[in-house]
Parts: structure tokens; C-alpha cells; sequence
């Protein structure tokens, strides 16, 4: 069980809401009903935090005249969206915003079944020599990391790449790190949930488990 | 060889209106008796077949045997067992093989091989032009002195209304019928199946009804014309069985035939491209297999003929359009008369064995269809209400291609006998 | 709920549902930026090992699925037999043996011969894309067609779609008035008597025998190429003349009562089927269909590619269950 969560990590960011991914994981066999839900961050927890973080984002950037931001589909890009917005407003400047979607780079696309719906992809601006962040929303595996590495190298050479997550939950299966992070978590065998209002209804980080 | 004495069977006669209980005694190859309360002559073997149908060996006027040519598909001799199999003690083999059965020589092949068989009789039917090519007639006189009963061309038509009419005027001479494949070629060409809404929507070419009925229509004409005995092969249309019924009434000498598959299936069955049910004339529509019904009940179509047509199951691997025409038809005939046609409240038991063993023996004028006193003993004994589940690979037919694989059947043929001498 | 698949096939748009041609339709839509990229090139394929098995003469559909495959990074080979030499059954039969043999993840097939995909589909385990079946279906055609007209509507549902020409012999047709009924057009054909197959108003389709009519009525034409052949096999009197009765001239666009878009398959017969001013008039989309034609197929390759054959099946029995 624990390892199947794990080998979810990728697929659980492409469904329309978190909970809805596990229903659809039938692994779960039914204990829905015994899910036990934990709020990590609430609203005002990840206004700050993302504050934080568009502040970082500078600073990594060295300014904002080589930066440019791209969120991966689908949580990321609404942060990122966020994340420009606070930098709009607190520096002045437009960012430059892209979005992708990395199931076309997935290492596990061999072994899963009906094909994962792609998103869009989109980055309307020429990557040579920015200093380029990708934002998502859970840091888990490093896999998802990984395929938007190889993605964004296919759109061209940026100076620099960096990494901004609002969660970092740990358990790494690759040797990939964050740059910045919203919030640290220790979790091992539950799920992370990342909820966004412009998709969710809702700003929430929880930690979902199954009550024995 | 040793009387035989059938006992207690439900005896059903169409050429003497015979319909009852009774017993039926063979002896010397012949009919011996047929009545009520017989009893046993010395040293007669005696079968107890209460509750069983004794008829008229059945008797089939369209198979297709393959040898010489495809022996692959299917011999004189597999033909003759698969026939005996299905309860049918007469078979009459068209002339398509390789080469044609266009001479003497070939026509005596078939009956040797027919006799050594030791099952169904074996009849020969010669080609009506050299090489079955439409050009030159062949030569009648040697092939009926060789055996023949008739003479088609079968498997292709007779294009030339000359030659059929030369055909059918030289027929006169002997007393034999002109069998024809009845098709218009540039109608027909590169067709697949019957031309309506699924050939529409599989893309596959059609085969439109009037191909056939032109070529009806034509040899009705002709057989008015000349006075000659036209038999039509395999009908397959409302409109062929109208053309014939309307003639039938003007007293012109036209016989025909249909297939079980066609008072049975419909295009619908050429769905999933199943090359299985790609046949020449193809499979038609309901309204169609409703007139061949119709047809087979008043005695428009004369006669119930399996077209059997074997082809060795590589040949049927395959495309539809690349697959070839036909499917066997001996060992599920009777199963299918009487599901389709007996229980399905089309024909009575008598009618239907008068399609099947009366008709067509006098289409031919076989020595055949009758259990009267004198005639040739071949009787087909069969239990009508045994259920049994269509399974090619138990034919004794070499080729398999049936598109009843796995159907549900009735009438088990218990003793096949010909000339008193059991063969199935 | 299980998510919408193609299962293992794609061997034409009767069998499948409205809602696994919008999947294609929409999982095309991001393929589309794949080909605008200065590196056009996604791993998603890679390893996988897709034969082009052409038994007809195709450049278009061939040189378009090979794009996608590259595109996709998978190792394609190319086999092409013109079927004349060997018959073509044992051919096919044969070939299908020996591509399984060799291990291949996938075959582009076009054949002569109706039904042929399915055929081949039926007798190996690996996935069967149908890029052309005799008269029959032409399906990743018929997907880029939709493709392109819901590009230019909001949507395909009420939309008046008449295909012109020899309907009879066109596999483009079927698959077109198959996948556009499924979305909910009204579909019309339109052309000589002699070239529309019998009955065709069975399938739920107009008819019209005089382009002006077919021209007034509709949304959208999809205008088929006329086959040179169908000439000496006695269908048409000649191409003059089915230009002068059935060619789409911008005369008669004009007297329409509204902009008409204009969908040719190709290749054009230009100044037979379609006039040349009409071809390259702004309501012509032939090239947006060249373009969609690779995102289609690319989205085609993804959704049948890999996968656990047990999930695959399991899709494939829901997905007939949802068609019934």
C-alpha cells in the first residue's frame, strides 16, 4: 500500500481535484469513509509562505530582468500565476509565465493504463539565458522534477534553473533538491494534499491518512 | 447381402403420400416392402428405429467435390462420406474442378471415384462449354454416355444467350436439364456480397439482386424459346423466385434450387467481415429470404441444394475481398430444414423431404426420392427432435468453412443406407 | 469510473463512441504546440518499435504518420508492397505472423482491402492503427477533419457537414459521416448517383444530387478527390463534365447565403473537384488539415502505445460495453 502512494506521486497532481485521485486508486478499496484529514497550512499560512517565496525567487534571480517563471499543470501553474502577481506588485515588474505539463516525459508511462489526459503546455517566451524557476506545488519523488528538466532543455538553454515548491515532503527517489521551500513536511506513508482555489474552491495544504 | 428390416419408424414418403408408422424392408439392394406388422425374413438384419423418421435418402443436386484439382479441400470420396454423414444417399458434383469435367474421361473419374467411395452415389455433372470458357458447347453425348446427369457451367454463368440457347436446344436430344449459374458479370464484377445498406457500410462491393434476376429473366426466355429444361442454380432473390413463379404458371420448363444458407441468413451475417459467410450468390436481405421460403412452400423453387463448396481454411484466412465464395453444406442441410424451415412452420416434414429428396431427384431424373416397391433401397433414418450443436472440426468433410459453427441444430441422421447397405 | 480509452485498435469511427473521439480530439489539442517547438521532439515513444506497413501507394498519410512517430521518438520502419506480384491475402496473413515474430510495439497499416485492419488487428497482440481499409474506413482522416472543423466552430454538434464526391469508393467518407454523426452534425453527401453507395441514406445522411442544393444546405464542405480511374470504369462521363455539374466554384459559393468552410482530404484534382481559386480562398482549411493531421496521429500513437496488456483489455471490454 505504502509503496503503491508513493508510485502515485505523479499521476496524483494530474487529477481535477486530490481526493478524486484517490477514489480513483482502488487500492484504497473502499476506507474512504475512514480517511482522517489534518490541515498542515491553511489560507493565511500559504499567503505568507508564498510571500516568502516570491521573495526568494528574486533573490535566486539576482532581479527580476533574466527571471521567468514556469509552473508545472496543474497546481503549479496557479501558483506561479500567484507568485508573478507578488512580484508584480512588490518589484514592478511583468515575469514572464509559462506553464507545462510533463506526462509526455514521464519514466512510467510503460506501466500505467488508460493514458493520463496531457495539459497544456505553453511557454511563450524564448528560454535562452533566463534565469528560468519551476514552481510546483509538492516536491515528493523528484520525478516530476526530473521530466520538467529534460522538458524544458527540449525549449532551449537557460542560465540558470531553479526550483521553488510550496511543500517539500521528502522521500526522494532521485537526487533532486529544492531551491525554495514553502514548507517542510515529514509524512512518510500518508498522502500530502495541495488544494488551490482557482481549482480547488480552497487554499489548503492537509495531510491525509487512514485511520486504522 | 443380408435383408434389411426397419421397424417401427415413423416412415414418411412423399412420391407414394406415404405419412405413418410402419416397417420397411430392403433386400437385393432394392425396396423390398412397406407396411405395417412386417416381419423379419430369414437371416435379415432387423434395426428397431421406433420413434425415428425413415425417408427417401435425401438427395443433393449442387455439391461442389474438388477432385480432381483440390484435394486439399476436399475428394470425390470425403464428399461422398461428409453426404452420407448429413443423410444424403445421391449427390450430383458440378463440374468446377481442375481440370474441368468437360469429356468423358473426367465424368468417368468421378463415378469411379464415386463408387469406390462405398457411400453417397456420386452423379456427375458435366460442363456445358469446353473448359466451362462460354465458348464451345461441349459434347453432351459423350458425357451423359459417360455418366453425367446434366450439364452447368456452374461457378461461372453462362454469359452468351447464344450459347445457353444452343444449350438448351441440344439439351432436347438428351432429356437433361441446363443448369445455370445465373449472373450478370458486369453487374457482378469485383462484387463481395449482396449490394444494400451493410456492403454500404463495410465498403465492401456489392452484388446487386438484379445481377441474378437479369440472368432469370433471360434463361426463362430462353426456355420458352427453345422448349429446353433450364434449371436454375442457388436462387437467391424475391425477384428470381417471382420471375420463376410467373413462368412455372405459363407451363415454360424451368426448375430451381435454393441453399439452406439462403432461407436461413442474411447479409447481416457478412458483419465483422466473417469470410465465412461471403458466398456467390451472396447472402440477402429478410424480405428475400422470405420469398426463397415462399418459394420452397408452393414449389416455385423445386428443390433445397447445398451449393457445398469446400475451401481449404488457409484459402478463407483471409480479406474479405481476397477470401473465396462458398461454404460446406452437406453435413448441416437437414439440421437446418427442419430448425428453419419445419419447426419454423414453413414446410411439413413430408414437404420438406420432398424438397430434399422427391424434387430433386426428378430434376436430374435420378433413380432416387422414392421408397416404393422395386426402387433403389437408399433411405436416410433420422431422429427429427435430437438436438446438436454445429462443431466443424467433427465434419467429415475436409473443409470446414460454415458460418453455423456453434448454432444449435435438430435431427440427428441415425443409419444412412444406399442400396440396402448401411454407409453411415 | 474508468477514464475514457481507445483500447487496443484503431480500426475506424462506427465502433467508437463520442466520447473516446473527443479524447482523441482534445488529446490532439496539446500535440499541436509539440510541432510548433524549435525541438519538435517529446520521449514519450522511445523505444517503441512502429511498422508502416503500406500494401498501397501513400505519401500524405505515410510521411504524416511518420512525423508523429518521429515526433513521439519512436523507431519506425517502413515496409511497402504493392500487393500485385503476391496474392494478397497469404500476404497479409503472412506478414502479420512475421511482425509478431519480430516484436514490434505497433503497425500503421493500409491496405486494399476492406475489413484488412481488422483482420490484422485480430491476429496479433500488438496495437493496429488502420491508416486505410479498401472502401471502408480511414479513420485518423476522419479524426482530422473533426479536429479541424471544431477549430473553426464552437462546436461540431448541429453543424451542417456535406461531403461532395465519389462517396461510393471513399473510405474518408465513412469515417467522416461515422465520427461527425457520433458528435451530432447533420451530414449530407453529395454527388452523382453512381458514385454513392447504395442505401446510404440508412446511415442517417442527406442526399443531394446537385451541388448547388448540397452548397445552399450546409456549414461545411468536405470536398473528396475524384479518382482518375472512376473515368474508364465507367462512372462519370468525364472530368470535364463532373466539373461543369459537380465542381465547387467560387460562382457557386457566392450565390451561397452564407461563408462556407471548405475541407479537401487531398491530393486536389484541381479544376475537377474543386477550383483553384477555391483551394486557396480564405474559407479553404486543406493546409490546417495537413497540419491537424499530424497532432491527430500523434495523439492516436499516445493513447494506444504501451500500457499493461491486462489494463489495456480490461479498457477494451469496458469500452465495448460502453459502445453497445
Amino acid at each position: 500500500m505504502r509503496v503503491c502512494i508513493a508510485r502515485r506521486s505523479i499521476s496524483q497532481r494530474h487529477g481535477v481535484s486530490a481526493l478524486t485521485d484517490v477514489a480513483a486508486a482502488s487500492n484504497f478499496r473502499g476506507d474512504m469513509g475512514s480517511m482522517h484529514t489534518r490541515t498542515l497550512l491553511d489560507s493565511a499560512a500559504i499567503a505568507k509562505a508564498l510571500e516568502r517565496i516570491s521573495r526568494e525567487i528574486v533573490e535566486l534571480a539576482g532581479g527580476t530582468e533574466h527571471l521567468a517563471l514556469v509552473g508545472i499543470q496543474r497546481r503549479g501553474v496557479e501558483l506561479a500565476e500567484r507568485v508573478a502577481k507578488l512580484i508584480s506588485q512588490r518589484e514592478g515588474a511583468d515575469v514572464p509565465r509559462g506553464a507545462m505539463d510533463i506526462t509526455l516525459y514521464r519514466d512510467d508511462l510503460q506501466t500505467v493504463g488508460p493514458r493520463p489526459i496531457v495539459g497544456e503546455t505553453r511557454i511563450p517566451f524564448d528560454i535562452d539565458g533566463l534565469c528560468v524557476v519551476i514552481v510546483d506545488d509538492v516536491l515528493y519523488t523528484g520525478r516530476t522534477v526530473r521530466a520538467a528538466l529534460d522538458q524544458l532543455a527540449d525549449f532551449g538553454r537557460p542560465c540558470r534553473i531553479g526550483l521553488a515548491v510550496l511543500v517539500d515532503r521528502g522521500e526522494r527517489e532521485l537526487p533532486i533538491q529544492a531551491d525554495i521551500i514553502g514548507e517542510s513536511v515529514n509524512a512518510p506513508g500518508k498522502r500530502v494534499d495541495v488544494l488551490v482555489s482557482e481549482v480547488d474552491g480552497r487554499d489548503a495544504v492537509e495531510l491525509v491518512e487512514a485511520s486504522e | 447381402m443380408k435383408p434389411l428390416l426397419l421397424k417401427g419408424g415413423h416412415i414418411v414418403d412423399p412420391s407414394q403420400g406415404y405419412d405413418a408408422v410402419g416397417d420397411l424392408l430392403m433386400a437385393e439392394g432394392r425396396i423390398e416392402a412397406l407396411s405395417k406388422g412386417l416381419s423379419a425374413p430369414d437371416g435379415a438384419d432387423v434395426l428397431d428405429v421406433t420413434g425415428k423418421v425413415v425417408a427417401p435418402g435425401l438427395v443433393d443436386i449442387h455439391v461442389h467435390l474438388r477432385e480432381p484439382g483440390r484435394e486439399d479441400a476436399e475428394t470425390v470420396a470425403t464428399g461422398a462420406h461428409a453426404a452420407a454423414a448429413g443423410g444424403f444417399t445421391s449427390i450430383c458434383a458440378m463440374p468446377n474442378t481442375d481440370p474441368v469435367t468437360d469429356n468423358q474421361a473426367a465424368v468417368g473419374f468421378i463415378v469411379k471415384q464415386g463408387e469406390a467411395a462405398e457411400a453417397a452415389r456420386v452423379y456427375p455433372i458435366g460442363a456445358i462449354s469446353i473448359g466451362q470458357r462460354g465458348e464451345h458447347l461441349a459434347e453432351f453425348g459423350e458425357l451423359i454416355h459417360a455418366g453425367a446427369v446434366g450439364v452447368s457451367d456452374d461457378g461461372h454463368p453462362v454469359v452468351s444467350s447464344h450459347l445457353m440457347r444452343t444449350a438448351l436446344e441440344y439439351s432436347l436430344t438428351f432429356g437433361i436439364p441446363v443448369a445455370d449459374h445465373c449472373e450478370d458479370p458486369t453487374l457482378f464484377e469485383g462484387g463481395a456480397m449482396h449490394e444494400g445498406l451493410v456492403s454500404s457500410r463495410l465498403g465492401l462491393k456489392g452484388i446487386p439482386a438484379a445481377a441474378e434476376e437479369i440472368m432469370v429473366a433471360r434463361n426463362i426466355m430462353l426456355a420458352e424459346l427453345t422448349g429446353g429444361h433450364a434449371h436454375l442454380l442457388h436462387m437467391s432473390t424475391r425477384g428470381s423466385v417471382e420471375l420463376i413463379r410467373r413462368a412455372k404458371d405459363r407451363g415454360i420448363n424451368v426448375t430451381a434450387e435454393a441453399t439452406p444458407h439462403h432461407f436461413t441468413l442474411t447479409d447481416d451475417a457478412c458483419e465483422d467481415y466473417d469470410t465465412n459467410a461471403k458466398m456467390n450468390p451472396p447472402l440477402r436481405e429478410q424480405d428475400d429470404v422470405a420469398a426463397v421460403r415462399e418459394g420452397l412452400k408452393d414449389g416455385t423453387l423445386d428443390a433445397i441444394a447445398t451449393d457445398h463448396a469446400p475451401h481449404h481454411y488457409e484459402t478463407k484466412e483471409r480479406d474479405f475481398d481476397d477470401a473465396p465464395f462458398g461454404i460446406v453444406g452437406l453435413e448441416t442441410a437437414l439440421g437446418l430444414g427442419l430448425v428453419e424451415l419445419v419447426e419454423g412452420g414453413v414446410l411439413t416434414l413430408p414437404e420438406l423431404i420432398t424438397r430434399m429428396s422427391t424434387a430433386p431427384a426428378r430434376v436430374y431424373d435420378l433413380p432416387a426420392g422414392s421408397l416404393a416397391r422395386g426402387a433403389q433401397a437408399d433411405v436416410v433414418v433420422f431422429d427429427a427432435a435430437a438436438r446438436w450443436t454445429v462443431d466443424p472440426q467433427r465434419f467429415r468433410s475436409k473443409s470446414h468453412n460454415t458460418p453455423f459453427a456453434g448454432r444449435e441444430l435438430a435431427g440427428k441422421v441415425e443409419y444412412t443406407i444406399v442400396g440396402g447397405r448401411l454407409v453411415f | 469510473m474508468t477514464p475514457p480509452s481507445l483500447g487496443k485498435d484503431l480500426l475506424g469511427l462506427e465502433k467508437l463512441t463520442a466520447e473516446q473521439i473527443r479524447l482523441v480530439l482534445d488529446t490532439a489539442e496539446p500535440f499541436k504546440e509539440v510541432s510548433e517547438r524549435a525541438i519538435k521532439k517529446v520521449p514519450t515513444l522511445r523505444g517503441k518499435t512502429i511498422v508502416n506497413l503500406f500494401f498501397e501507394a501513400s505519401t500524405r498519410t505515410r510521411i504524416s504518420f511518420e512525423f508523429a512517430q518521429k515526433r513521439l521518438s519512436a523507431d519506425t520502419v517502413n515496409i511497402s508492397s504493392t500487393g500485385s506480384s503476391v496474392q494478397k491475402g497469404e500476404t497479409l496473413v503472412d506478414t502479420a505472423r512475421n511482425l509478431e515474430a519480430m516484436r514490434i510495439d505497433m503497425v500503421v497499416m493500409r491496405h486494399p482491402s476492406s475489413g484488412a485492419a481488422k483482420f490484422l488487428a485480430e491476429r496479433i497482440r500488438s496495437n493496429v492503427i488502420n491508416a486505410g481499409d479498401g472502401q471502408h474506413e480511414h479513420p485518423t482522416q476522419g479524426l482530422l477533419d473533426l479536429l479541424t472543423i471544431r477549430d473553426n466552430f464552437d462546436a461540431i454538434d448541429g453543424l451542417k457537414v456535406c461531403i461532395c464526391g465519389d462517396i461510393l469508393h471513399s473510405r474518408v467518407a465513412r469515417s467522416n459521416i461515422w465520427g461527425l454523426l457520433k458528435l451530432g452534425a447533420e451530414v449530407a453527401v453529395c454527388g452523382p448517383q453512381s458514385l454513392l453507395p447504395r442505401g446510404i441514406e440508412g446511415l442517417g445522411v442527406q442526399v443531394f444530387h446537385r451541388i448547388e442544393q448540397a452548397i445552399e444546405w450546409s456549414d461545411v464542405l468536405n470536398i473528396l478527390r475524384l479518382q482518375l480511374e472512376r473515368m474508364s470504369a465507367g462512372y462519370i462521363p468525364s472530368l470535364r463534365e463532373y466539373y461543369r455539374v459537380f465542381g465547387v466554384t467560387m460562382e457557386r459559393l457566392e450565390a451561397a447565403p452564407k461563408d462556407l468552410l471548405i475541407l479537401h482530404p487531398g491530393p486536389m484534382n484541381r479544376g475537377v473537384e474543386i477550383d483553384s481559386r477555391v483551394a486557396d480562398g480564405p474559407h479553404s482549411v486543406i493546409l490546417s488539415q495537413v497540419t491537424n493531421g499530424v497532432a491527430v496521429r500523434m495523439a492516436i500513437l499516445y493513447l494506444l502505445a504501451g500500457g499493461e496488456p491486462a489494463l489495456a483489455e480490461a479498457a477494451k471490454r469496458t469500452n465495448r460495453e460502453g459502445a453497445e
